[in-house]
């Protein structure tokens, strides 16, 4: 297994660039999202690490190597494509020994490796069967099976999921994760879903028109988004933003929301003109004792708890509070921000600011 | 998508059945009247009212075979009496077996030029609609047009033409410039035909075979080619039924070493004008490579046809 550094990689197609120098390293043993809506470039991102694409300029490093030129027969990883790809024309015991039968591994070999494999993923049983007849789970764990089956320096996935229905969707990340585990093969796993990404990731790199946007722990990039994008994309509902137009400067610790005061986390950087204050719904309580106010437009009861849409002087956001609390629509309340989690950002960048509660996560890039 | 199928009742399996029996008898008429007057006496082959029942001989394809000479009633008795069946049948006509006819060299002929230019034409077809359907070809779109458009008008249209080229680079009458004539004439067909077969499948196929180590070539012989093997197949039918079957390019560039059976089989001449018989012999015998090839390939003819229309 290897560490695998991706440094400054770009990729264009004529005049299009699809990939924006991109950096970002995964360490040996990691399970690695690419995240990020439809069309960012992560796909092809990865498409570039596995040797599918060759990238138009930069370096990528697997375990030590400088591959970025190399033909992806030559790089020593695996793939699992989202429609699994498996051999139409060979049964599952022939594609699982298809990367094997490629380097020349005597047969008996090749025999026992894939019955080794068959019996971690538990496919002993449908060895002799054609591909076509099978089912989705299987589909996948027949793509995983040809995967693993050669011990990779990495394993790339793009959207392995995505062909699954929501039910089995669950049960098969789990089953990923815990095969991951017991593997402690190095992963990158591409996702348009940002629940599976920080569900499933020791790291995501959440990506968007071709740039990374972030990349971190999920919690990190959950708390301290270094994008408005990233703030938005992940969490559900998202993070909200009351906009303002205002000045922050170093140093201070609060800011005016229509005429009310706001503590926020010690600034680092200064800005002003068009500011927003990004609060997740879970860091807002409703308390009649806070000077700001807004208007109940709905309700959606969620079981435990609850979202509520109120309006305010700055937009409509959303709140998440117990069920038991009883709010009615059309009632003006009180919102209370929880001033550890407020991240302040400059709307025209669309960077979050320094504070020094983000510093620790956002600082290094 | 789903359709509401109703089982046809018997009545309206009857007419149906009657409808496709009655078509494929119409269809078949002059198939079966062919291999019929193959079995005629002269005679009887050109008996009016036409004979329905006579009685089957194989003079027809004793003379498609051989030359014969008539010879004088005594070198006849000289000779004693016939000991084969065909010696038989000829000396009816006072005329003993002078040696073989060319329509055997005249098949092979056909044999050569059609399955050699199906061959190259399904080759040629196959590598360069893999090169449109998997790699950035310049000006791709107006490059398989013109493949197209080479189809646009009957290829007799031109013979005037190939025929000055073909006679200025001594291709007249050779196996290689038939060859090279019906590949070029069916290379349209086969690029269009097998790039539709091969955009079906999916590039992920191949790019799994490259993960799991294996060249391009590789990929695309292991992997590509079984899948495409259906619309490879159906097309090299179509293209050995023309190649097989054409007729005036055959006329016209041919006349001796590299002729083909089809110009060849209408010049039977026998006693006193054409041997009909002879003819439809050797029509009939024609007919089986073709037949036997689509057979063995009959499976993918079927999805061949549909264009892959018809998905799993």
């Amino acid at each position: 297994m290897a560490q695998i550094i991706v440094q400054n990689v770009r990729k264009e197609f004529g005049a299009f660039t699809a990939v924006q120098s991109s950096s970002f390293t995964i360490e040996d043993g990691e399970f690695f999202m690419l995240l990020g809506p439809s069309g960012c470039g992560k796909t092809t991102t990865l498409r570039m690490i596995a040797g599918l694409e060759l990238p138009t300029s930069g370096e990528i490093i697997i375990d030590g190597e400088e591959v970025s030129q190399k033909p992806a027969s030559k790089r020593d990883i695996a793939f699992v494509f989202q429609m699994f790809a498996l051999y139409p024309h060979m049964n599952v015991r022939k594609n699982i020994s298809y990367p094997l039968i490629s380097q020349g591994m005597p047969k008996a070999e090749v025999k026992k490796k894939v019955e080794e494999v068959a019996q971690i993923l538990g496919i002993e049983k449908i060895l002799n069967r054609p591909v076509g007849g099978l089912s989705g789970g299987d589909r996948q764990r027949v793509a995983l099976g040809r995967a693993i089956v050669r011990d990779p320096k990495c394993f790339l996935m793009d959207e392995p999921l995505g062909a699954l229905d929501a039910e089995f969707r669950e049960h098969m990340s789990e089953e990923l994760r815990a095969l991951h585990d017991r593997m402690r093969a190095t992963t990158i796993y591409v996702t348009h879903d940002q629940l599976e990404a920080m569900q499933m990731g020791d790291k995501i790199v959440v990506m968007n028109h071709g740039v990374v946007e972030q990349f971190g722990v999920p919690q990190d990039i959950y708390d301290w988004p270094a994008t408005m994008f990233v703030a938005d994309f992940i969490g559900s509902p998202s993070m909200n933003f009351l906009r303002f137009h205002g000045m922050v400067g170093g140093g201070q610790d609060a800011v005016e929301l229509n005429g009310s005061r706001i503590a926020v986390p010690v600034s680092r950087d200064g800005a002003k003109g068009d500011l927003a204050l990004g609060i997740r719904p879970e860091h807002i309580r409703l308390s009649d004792a806070s000077g700001y106010r807004g208007e109940v437009l709905a309700t959606e009861y969620l079981g435990t708890n609850q979202v509520i849409t109120i309006n305010t002087a700055n937009g409509d956001i959303k709140a998440r509070v117990p069920s038991t609390q009883s709010v009615q629509v059309g009632e003006k309340v009180g919102l209370e921000f929880d001033p550890r989690a407020v991240t302040l950002f400059d709307t025209e960048s669309g960077r979050a600011l320094l504070s020094e509660a983000n510093e620790r996560v956002l600082s290094h890039g | 998508m789903t359709y509401s199928v109703t089982e046809p009742s018997d009545r309206q399996k009857w007419i149906a059945g009657f409808l496709v029996i009655g078509y494929a008898l119409i269809t078949l008429m002059p198939l079966l009247w062919i291999i019929a007057t193959g079995f005629k006496s002269p005679a009887d082959a050109i008996a009016y009212p036409p004979k329905v029942l006579f009685e089957p001989t194989l003079e027809g394809y004793v003379n498609l075979f051989t030359t014969r000479t008539r010879v004088t009633e005594e070198t006849l008795a000289s000779l004693g009496e016939p000991t084969t069946w065909y010696d038989r049948i000829v000396r009816q006509y006072d005329m003993i077996i002078a040696g073989p006819s060319r329509y055997g060299e005249r098949f092979l002929n056909s044999v050569i030029i059609g399955f050699g230019s199906t061959f190259l034409s399904v080759f040629l077809g196959t590598i360069a609609a893999y090169a449109f359907s998997r790699f950035r070809v310049p000006l791709k779109d107006d490059l398989l047009f013109f493949i197209l458009s080479t189809r646009m008008m009957p290829p007799i249209a031109v013979a005037i033409p190939i025929f000055l080229m073909f006679r200025q680079l001594g291709l007249n009458d050779t196996h290689a410039g038939m060859i090279l004539l019906y590949t070029a004439v069916n290379l349209s067909l086969s690029v269009w035909l097998i790039h539709g077969f091969i955009e079906e499948i999916p590039i992920e196929y191949e790019e799994a075979a490259l993960i799991d180590g294996y060249t391009r070539f590789q990929a695309f012989y292991k992997v590509v080619l079984p899948q495409a093997a259906t619309g490879i197949a159906s097309t090299a039918i179509f293209c050995l039924i023309f190649a097989w079957n054409e007729y005036a390019f055959a006329v016209l560039l041919t006349s001796g070493t590299a002729q083909t059976a089809p110009p060849f089989i209408p010049t039977i001449i026998g006693v006193g004008g054409q041997d009909w018989p002879a003819v439809a012999a050797g029509a009939t015998i024609f007919l089986v490579p073709v037949m036997v090839f689509t057979i063995l390939l009959r499976k993918h003819l079927l999805r061949g046809i549909t264009f892959g229309a018809v998905r799993k």
